[in-house]
């Protein structure tokens, strides 16, 4: 304690007091009202698109910027698709990492892995791209891809998956270049919230003769379910805004001829950053800021849901299991 | 003051202008295309070591060279597409051709060395419709009866971001590609059949160096620095050329520009004419609210097409032929001030 209780401050007064507040309420409606003025401003600067295309903008799988004909569904579909890669690798991985790290590393081995962990978040985006396009994409290729197309050719459905030319870029490296970016950060929440359920409730357990994972999954998994689903929303809007890395290894090709998971495809951060610069005034530059309205909205949804998935945990707290 | 610190080059200017002390204020700044934005850096070094003036180039691509120049943030803007004359009039504006460069095919496949392999438009056009996907095509293997063309599937490799160089290559597929016109078109982006996009002419030559059997487009610089394996092209005379600096000359010197500086030069007449040249743009508006700005600028690209010819020869860029520099001299007594008098550039 470095104050002692016989300093006595002056009191403010109550206008200081009133003007703290009105310096908090404004900082706290300042959020709310650039929020508001991205939304109005991406509205009208999309406007033109959304007149001329509607929702049929969202299904329309054309992209061609000569005839001025646009649909967003290619890019739509391959931020979806690389995100879903993202988190079905990395929140099995970084749970492992989080697990290992609280309950069953030795002591001195847990700052050195937490550091690593925590120091692969600051790596630069464009450097996992440069890393992807030229080492990950080529091994990808040869070693994955075409021994999968072999053993699948010919097979329905499983040889579609993974057919197209072998060149290792598309919806999968993307993916799992995604599923690098964000393990760090899902890993690092999931330790941080693991530490902290009180020792207490674990001893209680391992007392009465459970095992490690009956501890997490009865009792550490239940206590911070918030701040894990946290974690993994942090790391889904991540991957879902990540533009650099993407646009490296994906492929930027706007067709939707295969199903395939080493089809190059695109996403929507890919397609603004490639495009923006270049797109003359008119429908071009409309349906990229329509592209823009789009993101925002996804992500958007993506917070409710984890919201009512949050606020649906919670009643059933203390229910009989 | 505010520096737009992208190229070592600019940084060094800046640095120099330090150096010559507070005196001097002298500052344009222009933005747009990154096909000519190293050779701008360039002229900008050395013209601000010999006359202290401060040129700051943003390189923002040609899409947002012209919307600056529209918003008159900038005082000249950029574009590797010539603006027609009617949108020229309409803006209040005038356009002149600052440097040439071209836009050349590039191959990997083993076995074959830069400039072996042959093309036309045709075959061109074909690989990048999907149309001809394999390198033992009947079409191919007769056009290159030597060769040994490998019996594997082409990757065909193009640019994801909206660029000139695109512009350069579908304008000149759709003139001689009638297929190609129709289906897909010219433009900074178009609605490629197939191909892998690659981001910058860094990006595609980075695709084309590291996929075996892939077929790219770059700058010619890009060729040239990187030792690509370039491939001969077929121009309108019907003789095989390989890119350089010479073809391109060709190319610029067959075009009229003294009827309109909207010119493009792919597929021009010539035996020596490489089919996919270009020439890339500056912008400006014709009246001046800052005449003295209108003048450095003048005076700046007046000084780049005497001086500037050596740092564009280094850097793998063709400067303009004198003929049609004295064109554009000619036409800078469009550029006026408020008053409508003539802005002065010497």
């Amino acid at each position: 304690m470095i104050s002692t209780p016989s300093t006595k401050h002056a009191r403010s007064g109550p206008l200081a007091d009133q003007i703290f507040g009105w310096v908090a309420k404004g900082c706290a409606l300042l959020t709310l009202g650039l929020l508001i003025a991205i939304l109005t401003s991406l509205t009208i600067s999309a406007w033109p698109a959304i007149s001329k295309y509607g929702f049929s903008f969202l299904t329309s799988t054309v992209w061609d910027p000569v005839q001025e004909e646009f649909g967003g569904f290619v890019m739509i579909y391959g931020t979806i698709a690389t995100s879903i890669i993202a988190l079905v690798i990395a929140v099995p991985v970084s749970f492992g990492i989080a697990l290992f790290l609280t309950e069953l590393s030795p002591a001195w081995l847990k700052r050195p892995l937490g550091t690593a962990i925590e120091l692969l978040a600051a790596v630069p985006s464009i450097v996992y791209g440069m890393w992807g396009l030229l080492v990950f994409g080529p091994v990808l290729a040869q070693y994955v891809q075409t021994p999968l197309q072999k053993a699948f050719s010919g097979v329905p459905y499983l040889g579609a998956l993974v057919s197209g030319p072998p060149v290792g870029i598309g919806l999968l490296s993307a993916g799992i270049i995604l599923a690098i970016m964000i393990i760090p950060f899902i890993a690092a929440v999931m330790r941080d919230v693991f530490e902290v359920t009180p020792p207490l409730l674990k001893e209680s357990a391992y007392g009465l003769g459970a095992t490690t994972w009956e501890v997490v999954s009865k009792v550490v998994l239940p206590y911070t379910k918030t701040g894990v689903i946290g974690g993994i929303m942090l790391g889904l809007g991540r991957a879902i805004g990540e533009t650099m890395a993407v646009t490296f290894v994906i492929g930027n090709f706007n067709q939707l001829d295969s199903l395939s998971l080493f089809q190059a495809a695109n996403s929507i951060t890919s397609a603004l950053a490639n495009e923006f610069a270049e797109a003359g005034e008119g429908l071009h530059q409309a349906a990229l800021m329509y592209l823009g309205l789009v993101l925002f909205f996804i992500t958007f949804v993506i917070l409710s849901f984890s919201k009512i998935l949050l606020s649906q945990l919670r009643k059933g707290e203390g229910a009989k299991t | 003051m505010k520096f737009a610190v992208q190229y070592p080059a600019i940084v060094a200017a800046a640095a120099t202008a330090f150096a010559f002390g507070a005196a001097q204020a002298q500052e344009i700044t222009g933005a747009g295309a990154s096909f000519p934005a190293p050779i701008y850096a360039k002229w900008a070094s050395d013209y601000n070591k010999a006359t202290g003036v401060k040129v700051n180039y943003q390189s923002i691509g040609s899409g947002g060279g012209i919307k600056q120049i529209d918003s008159k943030t900038v005082d000249f803007g950029a574009s590797d597409m010539p603006q027609t004359d009617e949108v020229l009039k309409s803006k209040g504006q005038v356009q002149f051709p600052a440097v040439i460069g071209g836009t050349v095919p590039v191959v990997n496949i083993k076995g074959i060395a830069p400039g072996q392999m042959k093309l036309d438009g045709q075959t061109l056009g074909d690989i990048f419709l999907g149309k001809i996907t394999r390198w033992d095509d009947p079409a191919l293997k007769a056009l290159n009866p030597g060769l040994p063309l490998p019996d594997a599937a082409i990757a065909p490799v193009r640019r994801a971001d909206g660029s000139g160089t695109t512009f350069n290559f579908t304008n000149y597929l759709s003139r001689v590609h009638p297929e190609w016109k129709a289906k897909v078109g010219e433009g900074t982006a178009v609605n490629w059949p197939v191909g892998a996009g690659g981001k910058g002419n860094e990006g595609v030559s980075a695709f084309v160096n590291r996929l075996p059997n892939s077929i790219g487009y770059v700058e010619y610089s890009y060729v040239k620095q990187n030792k690509m394996t370039y491939t001969l092209l077929k121009n309108r005379d019907g003789h095989y050329v390989s890119p350089d600096d010479d073809a391109f000359k060709a190319a610029a010197a067959g075009a009229d520009w003294n009827k309109s500086f909207y010119q493009l030069i792919t597929d021009q007449p010539g035996k020596n004419t490489w089919p996919i040249s270009t020439a890339t743009f500056i912008l400006m508006h014709a009246k001046q609210d800052k005449p003295e700005k209108a003048t450095e600028v003048l005076k700046f690209f007046n000084w780049a097409y005497s001086n500037g010819g050596k740092a564009a020869a280094e850097l793998d860029y063709v400067p303009m032929p004198p003929a049609v520099v004295a064109t554009i001299q000619k036409s800078w007594g469009e550029i006026k001030d408020t008053a409508g008098k003539p802005v002065a550039f010497k």
